[in-house]
């Protein structure tokens, strides 16, 4: 997943077997890309574009006409404390969520990882919540973590899960990555099985004992796997709306407003300029912080 | 020695172990979903894991069907995503083709822009405003539009990673044929592609079918889908705390993916796994 590698092997390949530019021009015509880039430029890029032009206008449902107002947004946004905490909030949410939801799934890979009856049956239970409904998802624990809920009649207290301005953002991020956890195990499940079976009988020759081969021989050629899974839960997260909302709504005190509350929230208001702004701020924030994940993780793939 | 009998213990706690730990983090939200749905609105006013003291469960769902228009819903849903899904397939999967058979400078150049809405979050407030100027603001076109612009560059990333790994052979012996270039595509690359595009078909349809944030700023009130007539009977729900309707509307919501995955449980598995790792 997110490889490189087969565009650096084929290109040499083709230079050399294949350089028939003239009958490739005939056989594999370039207008075939022509309806796929013809939506990517007006439903994708075009939006992108405008985020730029319409962050530093006064936008709103108040008004029918648009006018530049410079930096004025984002100072606006910056001087209450908006921006930054909006900025805190997804970084925060992004790591735990891709913490969590990456030790359950491989917690999980390890421990259903023989195939039998049992296993497999449990690894269909652990998909469910993969394709529910993440706003389902919300509704369910918003239910289960009352302060008078299931989950603290079974424990016998009266603990405010979701009411709580420090920890209610690890809980939040607990579930989304509850939602996605059968995701990652998937993807683990199929990473351990490519592992081949002499170089782990190799090791136990040699004498290393199961829990040494499991970390310095199979851990290490999980890299893959593990790049893909980190990726989409940071990237994932930071794009999150659905769970958060539906748990907390952005509450306590906006202690879990992630970006994309705050702008459905604002959106509502009318107040687009707003809204465009802060998506303007989720794209640089993504961009930033995805290449520099990708590539160090993939850095560590070539090691191997 | 000692070893050998660690590893046979954890061979027979093994299942229990797996066991307790499905029932305890899916079997009990699980649970609470439906006995809460079949339970009278008094005694959902403080939802918990108690059985109802009578089952209300096909009285809710009737309500909810009325309530929450899951018949228009489902509708909604289908005529968005079925056209979305389609469509991103067949127009990535013909860049995806020539993109991994055409290496150029300029070839590169548009791959790496057309994967890179896989990292890349939408613009999901300007796109609003973009729709609104060529018309298509609150329709089914313009959010069919903006889930292909959104899951366009997974599918070109998945499809051109595939074709690189299957020889052209084929595609040649029926060009030297005299067969047209969209002839070729059709009858012979686009078979091959299956295995990718089940993959692909599994995760844009998982994503689209939950999608609520998208569809509430495109089509948000003009047209009903099931998870934003969810946000809907679920905001009004919460309000008048009517916990039995909002789960009632949760398991009718699901029921169509239940039995989707029940019926291919073992094809989606595979689907999801032989894509991601290679």
């Amino acid at each position: 997943m997110l490889t490189t590698t087969p565009a650096r092997q084929s290109m040499p390949r083709r230079t050399t077997t294949r350089g028939r530019p003239v009958v490739r021009r005939r056989t594999h015509p370039m207008w075939f890309m022509a309806p796929a880039f013809a939506i990517l430029l007006v439903f994708f890029f075009l939006p992108t574009l405008f985020n730029f032009v319409y962050a530093f206008t006064d936008w709103s449902g108040f008004k029918s006409t648009i006018r530049p107002v410079g930096l004025e947004n984002f100072t606006d946004l910056a001087s209450n404390g908006t921006l930054f905490r909006s900025l805190r909030v997804t970084v925060v949410y992004a790591v735990l969520v891709a913490v969590f939801q990456n030790a359950f799934g491989f917690g999980l890979a390890v421990l259903l990882e023989r195939d039998t009856l049992v296993n497999r049956v449990a690894r269909v239970f652990f998909l469910i919540p993969v394709l529910m409904s993440a706003l389902a998802v919300g509704y369910i624990f918003q239910a289960l973590l009352k302060p008078t809920g299931g989950l603290n009649r079974l424990l016998g207290i009266d603990y405010a899960w979701l009411g709580d301005t420090t920890w209610t953002i690890v809980v939040v991020a607990l579930i989304h990555a509850w939602k996605w956890m059968g995701l990652s195990m998937l993807i683990y499940l199929a990473g351990l099985k490519t592992i081949p079976e002499d170089i782990v009988e190799a090791a136990h020759i040699d004498g290393a004992s199961r829990w040494r081969t499991f970390w310095t021989v199979r851990f290490p050629l999980l890299a893959p796997a593990i790049t893909f899974n980190v990726a989409t839960a940071l990237l994932g997260s930071m794009n999150g709306f659905d769970v958060a909302q539906a748990t907390t709504g952005g509450g306590p005190a906006r202690t879990t407003e992630i970006l994309n509350i705050f702008i459905y929230r604002t959106f509502g208001q009318g107040l687009f300029a707003q809204a465009t702004t802060m998506s303007l701020v989720l794209f640089l924030l993504v961009a930033l912080m995805a290449f520099p994940v990708i590539y160090v993780l993939r850095k560590r793939e070539e090691v191997l | 020695m000692n070893r050998l009998s660690d590893a046979s213990v954890w061979r027979r706690l093994q299942p229990v172990v797996a066991l307790v730990l499905v029932a305890a983090s899916i079997g009990i939200p699980l649970w609470l979903v439906l006995v809460t749905a079949a339970k009278s609105q008094g005694e959902a006013l403080q939802p918990d894991l108690s059985l109802p003291s009578k089952w209300h469960l096909l009285e809710n769902l009737g309500q909810v069907w009325g309530d929450g228009k899951v018949l228009q819903a489902t509708l909604g849903s289908l005529l968005v995503v079925v056209p979305s899904v389609v469509g991103v397939l067949l127009f990535g999967s013909m860049a995806a083709w020539i993109l991994a058979r055409r290496a150029s400078r300029l070839n590169a150049v548009l791959y790496a822009l057309a994967i890179s809405g896989i990292v890349l979050p939408p613009a999901v407030v300007t796109v609003v405003l973009l729709l609104r100027q060529l018309g298509l603001a609150g329709t089914a076109v313009g959010m069919i539009g903006v889930y292909m612009g959104i899951y366009m560059s997974t599918v070109i990333f998945f499809v051109t990673g595939f074709v690189r790994t299957i020889p052209d052979s084929l595609e040649e012996a029926a060009q030297l044929d005299g067969a047209s270039p969209l002839r070729v595509f059709w009858l012979v690359v686009l078979p091959l592609l299956r295995p990718v595009l089940a993959t692909a078909t599994i995760l844009v349809c998982l994503y689209v079918w939950n999608d609520v944030f998208y569809a509430f700023f495109v089509i948000g009130g003009r047209l009903d889908t099931l998870p934003l007539n969810l946000f809907r009977v679920a905001s009004a729900g919460l309000y008048l705390n009517n916990w039995h309707l909002i789960f009632a509307y949760v398991i009718l919501m699901s029921l169509p993916l239940v039995v989707v995955f029940a019926v291919a449980q073992r094809k989606i598995i595979s689907g999801i796994t032989s894509g991601a790792v290679k």
